[in-house]
């Protein structure tokens, strides 16, 4: 294991502890406009750990570069996503959730 | 092994994305999750991309990914307008 196959497994890890700490934080958020915040951490920090760790695995190869593509796609749609379910949640009156109302709304705990 | 323990972190958020969409009360938080789970399958193909060794599985994920965004703004433009709009007809606000 030398020190690019340690570089890359650190990469790929954080990356997928993200992932799971997003998973989880999905499930533990009161609302949906707070899930939307742990989901967006998973969507591109996490995307841009992973590919980065997949890359340094690939090394200088087409593979990087396609690699390096996705995550850039990644990058670019995922907020766009997000922006676009945002809006249409607001328009259809989902309110958004404050410590006063207290409201839980399908929060698991 | 270091890409099986990813595989296997990948996998766990794919659950947790699952349980989310089957809880969540509100259409949104399901079309949350599917989201995030259309994210997971990406990089879950590329990570087999890797564990097979064959570069060519990441044009799969990158196709992937560009569906998982094209029926995600499809889904939101029908919640929001309640049509994808007929032929010769542009949806004003």
């Amino acid at each position: 294991m030398d020190l690019l196959q340690w570089l890359s497994a650190i990469l790929l890890l954080s990356g997928c502890a993200l992932g799971v700490i997003g998973g989880i934080g999905i499930n533990r958020f009161p609302d949906f406009y707070t899930r939307m915040h742990a989901a967006g951490v998973t969507d591109t920090l996490c995307a841009g750990l992973f590919f980065g760790g997949l890359m340094i695995h690939f090394g200088l190869t087409l593979a990087s570069a396609k690699l390096f593509l996705i995550f850039l796609f990644m990058l670019f749609t995922c907020p766009t996503s997000t922006h676009a379910l945002a809006k249409a949640a607001r328009h259809s009156g989902l309110v958004p959730w404050t410590k006063t109302s207290g409201v839980e709304q399908g929060a698991s705990k | 092994m270091i890409l099986a323990a990813a595989a296997i972190a990948i996998l766990v958020t794919m659950l947790l994305a699952i349980v989310r969409a089957l809880l969540g009360p509100s259409i949104f938080d399901r079309m949350l999750a599917v989201n995030m789970f259309g994210t997971k399958t990406v990089m879950l193909i590329s990570l087999i991309a890797a564990l097979a060794g064959r570069a060519d599985y990441l044009d799969i994920a990158l196709v992937y990914a560009m569906i998982n965004f094209i029926a995600m703004i499809a889904v939101m433009k029908y919640f929001e307008y309640g049509t994808l709009g007929h032929d010769g007809e542009t949806t004003e606000e």
